[in-house]
């Protein structure tokens, strides 16, 4: 018996030496983790620019004619040749691709032809509105829908659980232009709360514009976004807590007296806020799609409605531009959540050990 | 005075099939068990003979489609829900059988930490550690970390410092190495001799017979007899069930003969006794319906004709 004991106490101790030894094992895994992200963003960048170059050269869309616009008709076809041949338009595609790429590459997005001014600080004006729009809603609709998923979770069954989900699946099929317009109508038109559009009230000076101006003018498209992406939320969240609440867990928890809000603060909110802010992270890529349907529906000066002007009226650096970084975008937010799940998770950290958690789950 | 009695306990759940059609499953019908301090009461059975749904049952956390009916006392007053809502990790404690019990993102220290009721939450969480020679580190590892053994001495620790009287063990040596074994079905031993009564679930007759005073036999959610341990011996003479001395010739050491037939489902019980279609002793009175637990030799036992 005691040469047991004293081999378990030597396992025991080696575990203890393990969890310091982890703490630097887990910096140099991030550290390869973001060097694997590193190189999957490049690549994916590249593969992105290659496929909208592509695109956009094959589309009806003539550079020339979007940059002389009205006055096309006064230009002939041998000024048309000598401008293709200023911008190397007469030269092969491969070639063409390989000059803007490396324009990208020294910080270079061209200049916008629609407003006449470098792309990247048409980008960065407008995200800044954009970002203002997003945040917004994106942090809105996380906490709305994150309760509401708690609460139908919790009174599963019951009336309450019917009209959240009812609500959810409701959201789940509305086109955002579609709520945009009602809010619109109800909110702006009808009872004449808020502004019926813009980022900032007409006709007075950019000087004279108050904050409360602009949080007047977000508010409409922010609640449209939120009022969207409450759904995905509220349901992931909503099943997730059914799976929890249905654990051998929280069974023993409630085993041993817990029950109500305790139980859910102790092993129901940790458990199910992980996905839950994963799930959000990952959502980027809705909430900018969203917001390029909801900045159109506002005349919000966004990033959203600058990618429907840069491609409705043929502005090719601008539109390439926002490719590029939209792509950036999502991709931050697809990293953010897998970085959350790496750092919080603990059954992430070690990742050997995982394996063995895993295998002994049923 | 038995500290725990469970009287003709049954449970039912209704489930939808197809369309509004309802199905039930009886799991368990007209139970009886009895708990004393100082005493280890086994229940042994096969799989799917409502062995654990007994243990939630008693701790009132069925799911909430269980019909449940029948009654139980805690040290003479009648055990309502509500009581058992008062009652449970504070008097009855559950002693789970994985570390799928755990809360996977708590740290262990913490959960049995919150297991206590009465003094300092710290200090007797190091004690029962210390108790139960788990490192002062292991507190702070998740349950992904621990091995099979810390898992079941963190289990047994949650219900320790919960100070309660009645403790029910589900389940808890499978997957354990025999020393390890020894190690936790000691543990249960000393439990009881230091006044607890405790309820010891599982399908491992050997182990329960080493450390039990009563053992239950179930069979198809229901005790077909209770009988003190110094019965399981020889060829089974002293037993009175016939699935009971069945049960005990088929294990290893012993005749090795299995009987044929398997346990009825749920769904669909026969008439009179449940045992009755697999019965060497099967007469048409044991059609006519479900015979009482009645008192014979020292134990109980639900057959007519039994001697």
């Amino acid at each position: 018996m005691s040469t047991v004991m004293a081999g378990r106490q030597q396992i025991i101790s080696l575990i203890g030496n393990g969890v310091t030894k982890g703490v630097f094992k887990m910096i140099k895994k991030l550290g390869f983790f973001l060097l694997m992200k590193g190189i999957r963003m490049a690549t994916l960048l590249v593969a992105i620019c290659f496929i909208s170059f592509l695109l956009i050269k094959n589309s009806p869309i003539d550079p020339i004619q979007a940059y002389i616009g009205a006055d096309m008709l006064n230009v002939g076809p041998e000024q048309r040749a000598k401008i293709a041949a200023y911008w190397g338009l007469d030269q092969p595609v491969g070639v063409q691709f390989l000059n803007w790429g490396s324009a990208i590459l020294s910080g270079d997005l061209g200049t916008s032809m629609i407003y006449r001014r470098p792309v990247a600080d048409i980008i960065g004006e407008r995200f800044v509105n954009s970002l203002a729009l997003m945040l917004t809603a994106w942090a809105l609709s996380g906490i709305i829908g994150f309760i509401l998923g708690v609460v139908a979770a919790m009174k599963k069954g019951t009336w309450i659980d019917r009209i959240i989900k009812g609500y959810c699946y409701t959201l789940a099929s509305t086109p955002t232009f579609w709520m945009g317009l009602l809010v619109l109508i109800v909110f702006a038109v009808w009872l004449k709360w808020f502004p019926v559009g813009m980022g900032v009230p007409a006709g007075v000076l950019a000087e004279d514009v108050t904050l409360l101006d602009r949080i007047k003018h977000l508010i409409l498209p922010a609640i449209t976004l939120s009022i969207l992406g409450v759904a995905n939320v509220a349901l992931h969240t909503r099943q997730k807590m059914i799976d929890v609440l249905q654990s051998e867990y929280v069974l023993f928890a409630r085993a041993r007296g817990e029950r109500g809000f305790v139980l859910f603060w102790r092993h129901g909110l940790r458990n199910v806020a992980l996905p839950a802010i994963t799930l959000q992270f990952a959502a980027f890529s809705e909430l900018f799609g969203g917001a390029v349907l909801a900045e159109q529906v506002f005349s919000y000066p966004g990033l959203g409605q600058a990618t429907v002007e840069a491609g409705v009226r043929g502005d090719v650096p601008l539109l390439l531009g926002i490719v590029i970084f939209s792509t950036l975008f999502v991709f931050i937010g697809n990293l953010i959540a897998d970085l959350i799940y790496k750092v919080l998770d603990p059954r992430m950290r070690g990742g050997e050990h995982y394996a063995f958690y895993s295998r002994r789950k049923k | 005075m038995p500290i725990l009695e469970v009287k003709n306990l049954s449970v039912a759940f209704t489930q939808y099939t197809t369309g509004f059609k309802q199905k039930s499953h009886q799991v368990i019908s007209d139970l009886n068990v009895t708990l004393e301090a100082g005493k280890i009461l086994a229940v042994v059975g096969a799989s799917g003979s409502g062995k654990s749904l007994l243990a939630h049952a008693i701790l009132g956390v069925l799911p909430t489609n269980a019909k449940v009916s029948g009654s139980m006392t805690y040290v003479g007053e009648e055990l309502t829900h509500a009581r058992k809502i008062a009652l449970r990790g504070k008097e009855i404690a559950l002693v789970p059988q994985s570390v799928n019990y755990l809360d996977p993102l708590m740290k262990v220290g913490k959960q049995v930490r919150t297991s206590v009721r009465t003094g300092d939450p710290k200090e007797a969480q190091k004690n029962v550690f210390e108790r139960y020679h788990l490192k002062p580190e292991v507190e702070g590892m998740y349950p992904f970390e621990l091995s099979g053994g810390m898992a079941r001495r963190t289990l047994l620790s949650t219900a320790i410092v919960s100070g309660a009287k009645v403790i029910i063990a589900d389940e808890p040596t499978p997957g354990l190495d025999p020393t390890v074994m020894k190690e936790a079905l000691g543990n249960f031993r000393e439990l009881a001799d230091s006044g607890c009564a405790v309820m010891l679930i599982t399908h491992d007759i050997d182990s329960a017979l080493s450390i039990a005073d009563e053992i239950a036999v179930f069979y198809a959610g229901t005790t077909v007899e209770i009988a003190p341990v110094t019965d399981f011996t020889g060829k089974g003479e002293a037993l009175r069930h016939p699935y009971s001395k069945a049960l005990w010739r088929a294990l290893p050491q012993n005749d090795f003969i299995p009987i044929k037939g398997s346990q009825p489902h749920s769904s669909a019980l026969p008439p009179g006794c449940l045992f009755e279609p697999r019965c060497p002793w099967a007469t048409s009175d044991c059609r006519k319906g479900r015979p009482e637990m009645r008192e014979l030799r020292d134990g109980t036992v639900r057959c007519i004709h039994a001697t």
